[in-house]
């Protein structure tokens, strides 16, 4: 009975899911997608709960749910209105040309690709006998790892070069923001209600930020989840019309943007100046290490977030502060 | 007699969540969906919480359940507010 | 017990259908986002019960962090922005 209470259900996400998605990318209206985009991450939250994967919920919880929602809603907001789908008057819109037939032809068919071998993928996966030979590597090598959640483990400790890699990337993400110029202007200061839900909601997120990232060792969690939790905090300070959102000024930002590559190559690094090889912990050093490391890469990750969200330098370290600077010097 | 108690919670919780859905879909306009969405879901949580609080294991995750509550609490009361007050400055702009 | 936690998923599931039927229809954006609460809600209440139904108690701490982040999504909507000469 309940299993197939569970299959039902199963099915009724799925359905909803694939709703979603198709609802999105369909309407013709920008804000209406957005929004239902934010309900398909909702809903994927509770897909990965359900799919036994707890450390990818609460990232899509994270970051589809609430961050990329908040990110597309203001990027949608800072477009002229009304938003028209199709405008007659524009001499653009003569007409699909030759440029844009090949472009959609060409678009058609690497998604035809992709969803080729992902079918063949998928199949093959199904056809081929079980083996548990990867849990089996992990579960063995657990006690040696410095943590006892195995998905930590791979990420920051057998995997640990991928996620040096990873946080590069995000590194260089922020570099092409901070490329973009000044940060858009921010919000208007917000009413008592919201006020008064920031004034708990802040606290309480940063906490649960730091929990994610102290638990990580044990339970689902981690540094990359508690860096987005942290972010969500900057996003609502920022939603409310603070100027002060927790991002430090000047070369401390700086310091922090690079803290998680940082860390990890001097971690790294130390490690190959003792006499062992590259990230490989000593069994005895490789909780606190992995700890130190996770602490520095949720700061950045959160610094990342925000500074997206931000679309660009914040008003204390880009041009516009140098120059208010100068000018403030010149006129004593 | 703990399960009996905590079923008749969790099942009366499932009654108002679709109570509110129901009226989410049936009432004619903005605001009597927002009376009736907000009421009814935080009502219908609060009780499922309750029913599933009575079978936990320890203190800690009661007091992780009643956080959850009050966060949803606070959260749709703000949000009931602000989706409310933008749909009064639209109608007031057009 | 699993029977009811289960039954009950299903009808938290019924409800999420319900909100994507308003939050596809609208009319308005207003009514969109309140879908999102209902949406949001229904998804605590379901990663709860298949924490118990799955026995996996992280996925409280997963409903946990959904619940403090519902209340960013509708600030977003609503948030006014500056305009450029400020």
């Amino acid at each position: 009975m309940k299993t197939m209470t569970l299959h039902v259900f199963d099915g009724l996400l799925l359905l909803s899911i694939v709703a979603l998605a198709w609802a999105s990318l369909a309407t013709t209206d920008v804000r209406r997608s957005v929004i239902l985009f934010m309900a398909f991450g909702l809903v994927l939250a509770v897909a990965w709960g359900r799919l036994l994967a707890p450390d990818v919920a609460l990232a899509e919880a994270a970051i589809g749910a609430g961050l990329s929602g908040a990110l597309l809603l203001a990027a949608v907001h800072r477009q002229p209105r009304p938003l028209s789908p199709v405008s007659s008057n524009d001499s653009r819109h003569q007409g699909p040309n030759g440029l844009s037939i090949v472009v959609r032809w060409a678009v058609t068919l690497l998604s035809a690709a992709l969803a080729g071998t992902l079918a063949w993928a998928l199949l093959h996966a199904f056809s081929s006998t079980p083996h548990n030979m990867l849990p089996q590597a992990i579960s063995g090598n657990l006690a040696a790892s410095g943590v006892s959640n195995p998905v930590t483990a791979v990420l920051l400790n057998f995997r640990a070069y991928d996620t040096l890699l990873e946080l590069a990337v995000l590194l260089t993400a922020v570099l092409g923001i901070f490329s973009l110029g000044q940060a858009t202007p921010g919000y208007q200061p917000a009413g008592p209600v919201f006020d008064g839900l920031v004034h708990w909601l802040v606290p309480v997120l940063i906490l649960m930020a730091g929990y994610l990232l102290w638990v990580g060792a044990h339970a689902p969690g981690g540094a990359f989840q508690a860096g987005a939790a942290l972010a969500a905090a900057g996003v609502v300070l920022r939603l409310a019309g603070r100027s002060r959102i927790g991002l430090p000024d000047g070369s401390a930002l700086r310091i922090v943007m690079a803290a998680g590559v940082g860390v990890f190559l001097l971690v790294g690094l130390s490690l190959l100046l003792l006499g062992r090889p590259f990230l490989g912990y000593p069994p005895a050093w490789a909780g606190a290490l992995i700890l130190l490391i996770e602490t520095a890469a949720m700061l950045s990750i959160a610094a990342t977030l925000l500074l997206a969200f931000l679309g660009g330098q914040p008003e204390s370290t880009g041009v516009k502060a140098a120059a208010k600077q100068q000018r403030e010097e010149i006129s004593l | 007699m703990i399960n009996i108690l905590s079923s008749i919670l969790i099942l009366a919780g499932v009654f108002f969540y679709l109570a509110g859905s129901i009226g989410l879909l049936r009432l004619p306009d903005l605001y009597s969906r927002l009376h009736a969405l907000t009421k009814a879901d935080n009502l219908g949580l609060g009780l499922l919480i309750a029913g599933l609080a009575l079978h936990s294991q320890d203190l800690f995750t009661v007091l992780k359940l009643l956080l959850i509550w009050l966060a949803v609490l606070a959260a749709s009361a703000t949000s009931a507010h602000l989706i409310a007050r933008q749909a009064r400055r639209q109608e007031t702009d057009s | 017990m699993p029977e009811l936690l289960s039954i009950t998923a299903l009808g938290l599931v019924f409800a999420l259908l319900l909100g994507l039927l308003r939050v596809l229809h609208g009319p308005g954006a207003g009514d969109r986002m309140l879908a999102i609460q209902l949406i949001g809600t229904a998804g605590v209440g379901m990663l709860l019960l298949l924490s118990v139904l799955l026995d996996q108690p992280a996925l409280i701490d997963v409903a946990l962090l959904l619940a403090l982040l519902a209340g960013v999504t509708a600030t977003a909507f609503t948030g006014q922005q500056k305009t450029d000469h400020d």
